[in-house]
């Protein structure tokens, strides 16, 4: 929807169906479907043998749910021209919700799953209502009161959240199935990742996503063109808080207790930068966004491990940069991409299979 | 008038003022079924103002608005297009990271009917069904508006001319009984200028519309307009046929005038 159009040269579409598909080339679908049976094969087990580490497997069940997250944002900020400062309370918004309607009303886990994202479906429209009267900076603080009153309610709450001690999640079962192992649960969160995924595809190509990119590119031609502003506006918050809820929900269920800390302002900013280096108004680069983000301190660890094990390790000065550094590491990244790569990963994904697919007649 | 025609617009005594600006005073005029009604006057007159406030992005302090005998002043923008109003904007307002293509299936919003859920799982709810037959009413516009070769196009990459077709594209796409045009024609060469009235008639004619257009440019407004209106300074200080407001002496003064000082000036040079 962000509106570049590179198709294979010499491809002509000779039905409109086939002209509205998710993947703007054959290729991109199946390179889109590689990529799906890579995510389900390789953490597959024989007997001791995987591909995939405990570690790495981590790694992927993070970027899973946080994903799910992201794109909500996205389509709140990229697609609709919002901003949001309290993401990261709806995320935990929709853990809490989870466990406690898992909890106190035995509803089970695959069940409750949904429900959280549906009641912070909710709670995110409320929270939107301002979004109907106010925009940019003004809207931003509105959306860092509500960080800042979910913080508080999740604090005070024992009654949903636990309070101080917080809340414990069930695993996830199947029609009393119990799954156990982060193996199995990396394919709840999988198949979670791509269905929300393909939603929001979807959405983007029918007839309300195009509303929040037309109320996103000029509200008030929008208006003139038979949108109705305040429902757009605030629907946006709903879809955008019911992908976080559903990615709390899912975040719940894999740790199997849930901290009232865990939702600060700065989990909120991490979304934003996400998005911002994967690419605002872009379904695919929020994916993008989200992988670099669990991905950077991952590889800044290493860099620091190889670093503190030579001779400059004993240098207090330098162990005790490292260490600073990986936390101004993350504002430093979204700092470079603005500058450098404004439309994120996912239009330099773009321009290099543009760049292959005229090869060797670059130009 | 002849009377038995039926307004789709009637604008009864509207006054609009910014702070001290008296924008529009009293403002009072009809717009009949299927006419291509003009509006003219010189710059500031108050035009654009009158124009929004009939689609509803501005509110008159006084007077009322009826589209199609409903009562409207007080209506939203969005809600007088679901009633069948279509404008487009004198400064282009194209979704400008949107494809031409999906501009104009925004403009066919109101006539859909799916929405977050059924357009999420798009395959199973109706949802493609649905896009695929207005994508086919998408294309008919195109055609008509002989845009096919930039359907794809970025919108806000297109040169100007290009975008004004796209916007009055965008426009029908609404199906419209009025559609309100604002200066269609402003910045284009003479080839294209003849291409957007030849638009126009067509709109008029074929598919039907009530057409309100301003327009600075007196040969095309004589040409295709039924009835013109002359605004200066915010009243309506002339009204009828195109060739009744040629001959009208406060319209040759106010708003022609120019021209007969020019002859003027010249009458001076070569004597
Ligand atoms: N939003 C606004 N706020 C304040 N004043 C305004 C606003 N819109 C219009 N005006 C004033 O109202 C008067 C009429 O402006 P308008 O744009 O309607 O003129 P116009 O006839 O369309 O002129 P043009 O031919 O230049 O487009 C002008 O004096 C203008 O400054
Ligand atoms: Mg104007």
């Amino acid at each position: 929807m962000a509106g570049y159009n590179m198709m294979r040269c010499g491809e002509f579409r000779t039905t409109y169906e086939k002209d509205t598909t998710i993947f703007p080339t054959p290729m991109s679908k199946k390179f889109a479907l590689l990529g799906v049976l890579l995510c389900v094969v390789a953490p597959l087990q024989f007997g001791e043998f995987s591909l995939v580490s405990p570690t790495i497997l981590t790694l992927m069940i993070q970027i899973g749910y946080l994903s799910i997250g992201a794109l909500g944002l996205n389509i709140l900020v990229g697609f609709t021209g919002q901003i949001s400062l309290g993401h990261a309370a709806f995320f935990g918004f929709g853990a809490f919700a989870s466990a406690w309607m898992n909890n106190d009303f035995s509803i089970p886990v695959f069940f409750s799953i949904p429900l959280a994202g549906v009641l912070t479906m909710a709670i995110g429209m409320l929270f939107g209502m301002p979004a109907a009267r106010i925009k940019g900076l003004y809207l931003a603080i509105a959306t860092l009161a509500s960080q800042f009153i979910l913080e508080d309610f999740f604090a005070r709450a024992d009654w949903f959240t636990g309070g101080s001690a917080g809340a414990l999640a069930n695993p996830f079962e199947l029609f009393g199935f119990q799954l156990s192992g982060d193996r199995s649960y990396y394919y709840v969160v999988l198949f979670y990742m791509i269905a929300m995924y393909i939603l929001a595809a979807n959405l983007m190509r029918s007839r309300d996503g195009r509303a929040f990119v037309a109320v996103r590119d000029h509200y008030l031609s929008a208006e003139v063109m038979g949108i109705n502003l305040t429902w757009y506006r605030v629907l946006s918050f709903g879809i955008s808080s019911f992908y976080a809820g559903i990615a709390g929900a899912l975040f719940a269920h894999y740790l199997q207790y849930v901290s009232v800390e865990s939702f600060n302002l700065f989990l909120s900013i991490q979304f934003i930068g996400m998005i911002i280096i994967g690419g605002l108004g872009s379904v695919m680069g929020s994916l993008m966004g989200t992988a670099f983000m669990v991905l950077l301190p991952e590889v800044m660890q290493g860099a620091a491990g190889m670093i503190t094990s030579t001779d400059w390790g004993n240098i207090p000065a330098i162990t005790e940069g490292i260490n600073f550094m990986k936390e101004m590491v993350i504002g430093l990244a979204i700092v470079l991409f603005l500058i450098f790569e404004p439309d994120g990963l996912a239009h330099r994904w773009r321009m290099i299979k543009a760049y292959w697919k005229l090869y060797p007649f670059s130009y | 008038m002849t009377g038995q025609t039926t307004p789709i617009l009637e604008v009864d005594d509207i006054s609009l003022r910014f702070g001290g600006v008296r924008a529009l005073s009293n403002v009072s005029f009809n717009v009949n079924k299927g006419e291509l009604f003009s509006i003219i006057g010189p710059n500031g007159a108050g035009k654009t103002s009158l124009l929004n406030c009939v689609s509803g992005r501005y509110s008159p302090q006084e007077g009322s608005i009826k589209f199609k005998g409903q009562e409207v002043t007080k209506m939203t923008p969005n809600h007088r297009a679901e009633l069948g109003m279509g404008r487009t904007f004198q400064n282009l307002a194209l979704f400008a990271h949107m494809s031409v293509l999906d501009n104009i299936m925004v403009g066919r919003h109101h006539l859909m009917k799916n929405n977050f859920l059924s357009g999420g799982i798009y395959w199973f709810g109706g949802a493609q069904k649905e896009e695929l037959i207005h994508r086919r009413e998408a294309e008919d516009i195109i055609d008509f508006l002989e845009i096919s070769h930039i359907r794809k196009s970025v919108a806000g990459t297109l040169s100007y001319g290009l975008r004004k077709r796209v916007e009055l594209a965008r426009a029908v796409a609404l199906r419209p009984d009025l559609i309100l045009l604002d200066e269609p024609m402003a910045g284009m060469n003479l080839e294209e200028k003849e291409d957007m009235a030849r638009y126009i008639v067509d709109l008029n004619e074929e598919w039907g519309m009530t057409v309100i257009m301003i327009e600075h440019d007196m040969g095309v407004v004589m040409d295709i307009s039924e009835r013109v209106m002359v605004l200066d300074f915010g009243k309506n200080i002339a009204e009828g046929l195109p060739h009744e407001i040629m001959s009208n002496d406060y319209v040759k003064r106010a708003y022609l005038g120019e021209e007969d000082d020019a002859d003027e000036n010249a009458s001076d040079e070569v004597a």
